[in-house]
């Protein structure tokens, strides 16, 4: 359960952190009134549904932390056999990347208010994604081709299921990319379309971060990297 | 009123139930008497707090109660109070956890001189294996499992050549000899339970789970299934019957010409069984 | 005295709906089927919730009849004994509890007490709701699924959850409850969504996080908690419905099952039983702590005095709810987990007792020198701490990992956690109903109907669940659906267990009093007023009651003080609202 562990230990510094600014050690009952109540008042200039897609990412964070928890525990019992990783993933993993870069150019052009840049980076966004989902089903293909069926190892159930629950993610993310683009052509007011390029752009740059971390175990650089943290440690 | 004097016989009935109750632990059978001390500890310590807490509750109930006039006094905290209320819980919590941590350590720690033997459990049965004269338990494989050769022993393995299996039988143990018994399951999940004993332990099916104990006093005793094993789990009996070191032998031999003869029959002319 | 300016300039709290035209709902199915409005969700939880709640308590006195009258009812064989336990553990910690707990008071109580118009998400919050429903009636569906619901017990602990010994295992049953709590999980995550947001982000203007009623702290915190804990049951889920549908080895080693060797290899039953603690122990927390908050905010409203060291309870909660993911084995003690595990959960879960305990102190402190009136919700209050704090005490002797030895899988835990996340909770539930029932209706409930249903609840309850501890002590087992032929168990344990069914009858049939009471006082319940408990918290200071859809009318509330002015010294009334500037203390008048 280390991975989870760690996860929240992560989420738990950042709420710690956010807490101690909140006056928890203050008392209330000594401050009344107004006067008393503007200072500690947080400063409201986050979109809602800004602090609503962080609490979600959290809570993807963990159902995927808790995953590769099961994923390692599981990896340690005799009968695990790796299996290879197709090469298509790394082409799969630059269109994740090159989808993620193109939504970092929209919110760089929403900002901006260049509204033809932004129509072509979340277009072109949205096609790299699509890409990248059919070069998995790609490398699924391959592998089954292979012989690496689902219940043949336990590696190759969770190589399955991981980048499944990894890919409806992006297929849902994908519905709120296209209502997003859509909402360009018909919104004039390009202030209006800040936030929701902004939203998309977090959520693909949380799932690429993921797929990294996911990849990095498949590879075994994850592993690697924990021993070589360990030994500096003892 | 009467809601005080309500709680302070719930406290007071609580109290006196235990007291009186007729349903209490069986008599202990084994080494585990520490287990039992550290639930008296568990059992003062929380009685006390237990009492402590809702006789306070009734007392301000009663003296408290609204009446014409009354006005409730105002204290938002009072920090030392709350200090000192933490710290003396503390201490009483340390109190109950070290002499428990003390005793789980004894309880994993299994002595040298304890003689391995075998609980297999499965839906529904309890069997037993025995190391026979070499001391040693043969390795096993779920897979073996067949007819033949009901508990998965590992026929290529010199040492199951003497093992002693029950099947579906009683577990026959010497007094006063410490057991360590090694739990296996080629099914779900089962527990080993012999209230007598205290020590219980989950046999998981994939992995071998341990326990150890000392019988201390002779007799039968019932061996439950105490982890929901599907629906046959509460017919999930075996017994275990302590006796003094001679009767034990006596049973030994009378069971080791069974079962070896029953197991082995071609090793006395110096050929392996075919399985 | 001196006024406090009105009107300065400041950051505005609250999201800006200034446009009150969005709350004229447009038909009586947006209006009350397919609501947005957080308190008719609310409701729908609650109703929802308490139906299902009547279901698992019918199951309970089915399998209570079976141990009580062993033979007697031949329709309650083992394989229905099994169905009853697993549905009647899984509907009432998930279904009812969790679901009432956040979904039904989380949704009416935040936005009133924190001066919001509504959750931020309207719409996903009402989401929320329907998919709540389809987890509800999938998992009552698999009653009449063939084979029956899943026997499994509510922990579903593989291999014996799907495999052919258990019944459901290999029909329809495990399936059906296995998507039944994902299709749950993904509900509650909308709507803990909305919890944990609308707290953070639409709070009135001055409400500041340590001016928040402990309700809104307890519910806040466990949202946040179920969100990060559900995920787990969510992967144990998933991998299991794959092991059982698709044949994959998660969690299936090697078996041979009544002579058949199945086709599985390598799998580990302890990595689901990590999973699913690690869900079930915060899990215990979830359900806990909007009842901490809850009680505490009746308690101080009915003794008429601040709630106790407010600060340390605030802390108290967040430290039980960093604790709670840290402590999931203890569960697993006897589980053939590796054994060195028992010091640190151990450690661990002994730790948690201590803010635990400072929360009973704390309670029991606002009621020393309060002005106590002995009103419905404060008795179910009092009742509340008697049997968490036994329940809780009893918790010391299963987490203390030896004791844990002879009495884990005995009738002393089922007692236990009855006592602490079953009647404990539910008596909460119960107070929280009496109490905030005025302002949902605008009517009160029945008192003399009330004090009939406490009595017999709490005092029937604790009949039930603290002579069934001494018979886990003596070494019965749980989940045996028929104890009469062991040797150990004299022949008084089944008079005990006789009584026990006979109370569980009693207590269950007085909740139907309970139910005629909501439904007549209703109509013919006293007049209630906008605030009849003169409480200080913000549900009470609304312009209309029952408050209508948008809550506030044109202006929202600005808040000034923290939730527990009462019996303020100076002050011409024993409470101060929060929303009411005046009258100040004049300094130094006593506060210690």
């Amino acid at each position: 359960m280390g991975s989870i562990l760690f996860f929240l230990s992560i989420l738990a510094i950042l709420a710690t952190w956010w807490l101690s600014r909140q006056g928890l050690a203050s008392k209330p009952w000594l401050e009344q009134g107004e006067t008393a109540v503007l200072p500690g008042l947080p400063v409201q200039s986050t979109h809602p549904a800004t602090i609503g897609l962080r609490v979600l990412l959290a809570v993807i964070g963990s159902f995927f932390a808790l995953f590769i928890s099961a994923y390692v525990m599981r990896m340690q019992l005799p009968d695990w056999r790796t299996l290879p990783l197709p090469p298509i993933l790394w082409l799969n993993t630059a269109m994740l990347a090159l989808s993620s870069i193109a939504l970092h150019g929209a919110t760089v052009a929403v900002r901006r208010g260049e509204r033809t840049e932004l129509k072509a980076s979340l277009i072109a966004a949205g096609i790299a994604a699509l890409a990248f989902l059919s070069g998995q089903l790609v490398a699924w293909q391959q592998l089954v081709g292979e012989g690496y069926r689902l219940t043949a190892n336990p590696a190759n159930d969770f190589f399955y299921i991981l980048t499944g629950a990894h890919g409806l993610h992006l297929l849902g993310g994908l519905v709120a990319l296209a209502r997003t683009t859509e909402k360009v052509w018909r919104v004039p007011a390009t202030e209006q379309l800040l936030l929701p390029v902004e939203l998309c752009a977090t959520y693909w740059h949380f799932l690429l971060i993921l797929w990294l971390v996911l990849l990095s175990i498949w590879t075994g650089w994850a592993g690697e990297f924990v021993d070589i943290c360990r030994q500096l440690l003892t | 009123m009467a809601v005080a004097l309500i709680l302070v016989l719930v406290a007071v009935g609580s109290v006196v139930f235990h007291l009186v109750s007729p349903w209490w632990w069986t008599p202990i059978a084994s080494n585990w008497r520490y287990i039992d001390d550290t639930i008296i500890i568990t059992f003062w310590i929380t009685g006390a707090v237990f009492v402590a807490v809702i006789l306070f509750m009734a007392y301000c109930v009663y003296r408290f109660r609204h009446q014409e006039g009354r006005q409730a006094h105002y204290e938002p905290e009072n920090k030392r109070l709350e200090w000192w209320l933490t710290i003396v819980t503390g201490v009483g919590v340390a109190a109950m956890l070290t002499p428990g941590l003390f005793v789980w350590q004894r309880f994993i720690t299994v002595p040298d001189d304890a003689t391995d033997i075998e609980i297999f459990g499965q839906q529904w049965q309890w069997s037993f294996r025995l190391p026979g004269p070499d001391g040693q338990l043969a390795t096993t494989d779920t897979r073996l499992i067949s007819p033949d050769n009901p508990l998965g022993l590992n026929r290529d393995d010199p040492k199951s050549q003497d093992d002693m299996v029950i099947e579906g039988g009683e577990l026959h143990l010497p007094v006063n000899k410490p057991v360590k018994a090694l739990l296996r399951s080629p099914d779900v999940l089962h527990d080993f339970y012999v209230p007598e004993f205290r020590a219980k332990m989950d046999l998981v099916p994939g992995q071998i789970s341990y326990i150890w104990f000392t019988p201390t006093r002779t007799g039968t005793f019932e061996i439950l299934c105490a982890e929901l094993c599907g629906v046959g789990h509460p017919q999930m009996r075996g017994k275990v019957i302590v006796q003094e070191e001679s009767e034990y032998q006596a049973w030994l031999q009378e069971q080791a010409s069974k079962s070896f003869a029953h197991l082995t029959p071609g090793i006395r002319n110096g050929t392996v069984m075919p399985d | 005295m001196v006024d406090v300016p009105l009107g300065s300039t400041g950051v505005v709290a609250a999201p800006d709906v200034e446009d009150v035209e969005l709350y004229h709902p447009h038909s009586w199915v947006t209006k009350y089927v397919f609501s947005q409005d957080a308190k008719i969700i609310a409701i729908q939880y609650a109703f929802v919730a308490l139906s299902v709640g009547l279901v698992a308590l019918v199951l309970s006195w089915l399998m209570r009849l079976q141990l009580g009258f062993p033979g007697v009812f031949t329709f309650i064989d083992a394989n229905a004994y099994y169905q009853f336990i697993t549905m009647h553990g899984m509907m009432m910690v998930v279904y009812v509890l969790t679901a009432l707990f956040l979904g039904g008071f989380g949704n009416y109580l935040i936005p009133l007490m924190i001066g919001a118009r509504d959750m931020v998400f309207p719409y996903v919050n009402m989401l929320s709701f329907w998919i709540y429903l389809l987890a509800v009636l999938i998992l009552v569906a698999s009653f009449f699924a063939p084979g029956g619901p899943t026997g499994a017990g509510w922990t579903l602990y593989p291999p014996q959850a799907i495999t052919s010994g258990t019944p459901g295992g290999q029909d329809w049953g495990i399936i059906m409850m296995l998507v039944s709590l994902m299709v749950f999980i993904i509900g509650f995550t909308m709507g803990g969504l909305n919890y944990v947001v609308t707290v953070l982000q639409a709070r009135a203007r001055g409400m500041t996080l340590m001016r928040m009623p402990l309700t809104v702290w307890g519910i806040f915190t466990a949202s946040f908690m179920a969100l990060l804990a559900f995920p787990a049951l969510f992967v144990g889920a998933v991998m299991m419905l794959f092991d059982r549908a698709l044949g994959t080895s998660f969690f299936m080693p090697a078996i041979v099952e009544m002579g058949q060797p199945l086709d599985r290899n390598g799998g580990s039953p302890l990595l689901f039983q990590h999973l699913f603690w690690f869900f079930g122990h915060p899990e215990v927390y979830i359900v806990a702590l909007p009842a901490f908050g809850i009680v505490s905010d009746l308690i101080s409203t009915h003794a008429r005095r601040n709630i106790f060291g407010y600060r340390m309870m605030v802390w108290a909660l967040l430290a039980i709810g960093a604790l709670s993911f840290v402590v999931w084995a203890h569960h697993m003690y006897v589980s053939g987990m590796n054994p060195y595990f028992g010091f640190f959960f151990a450690t661990t879960t002994l730790i948690i007792a201590i803010p635990t305990a400072i929360k009973v102190y704390n309670w029991i402190l606002t009621l020393w020198r309060g002005d106590i009136h002995l009103t419905i919700p404060m008795l179910f209050a009092l009742a509340f701490i008697v049997t968490f704090v036994n329940g809780g005490l009893t918790g010391l002797f299963l987490g203390n990992v030896v004791v844990d030895v002879p009495l884990s899988d005995t009738m002393f835990v089922v007692a236990h956690f009855h006592m602490v996340m079953g009647v404990a909770p539910i008596l909460v539930i119960f107070g929280a109903i009496y109490h905030w029932y005025p302002k949902v209706t605008g009517r009160m409930l029945n008192d003399g109907l009330g004090k009939l249903h406490f009595w017999v609840t709490f005092l029937g309850a604790y009949a039930i669940f603290f002579p069934m501890h001494y018979l886990g002590l003596m070494g019965i087992p749980r989940r045996y659906h028929d104890i009469a032929d062991m040797a150990f168990v004299p022949p008084s344990a089944h008079t005990l267990n006789a009584f026990i069914t006979i109370m569980a009858l009693i207590v269950g049939a007085i909740q139907l009093v309970f139910v005629f009471n909501l439904f007549w006082s209703l109509r013919h319940g006293r007049e209630a007023g906008g605030n009849p408990w003169r409480a200080t918290t913000l549900e009470w200071q609304t312009p209309e009651t029952p408050p209508p859809h948008g809550n506030w009318g044109r202006h929202l509330p600005v808040v000034y003080r923290w939730a527990y002015d009462y019996s303020v010294p100076g002050a011409d009334q024993d409470f101060i609202a929060q929303n009411q500037p005046w009258p100040t203390r004049t300094s130094g008048a006593g506060h210690g």
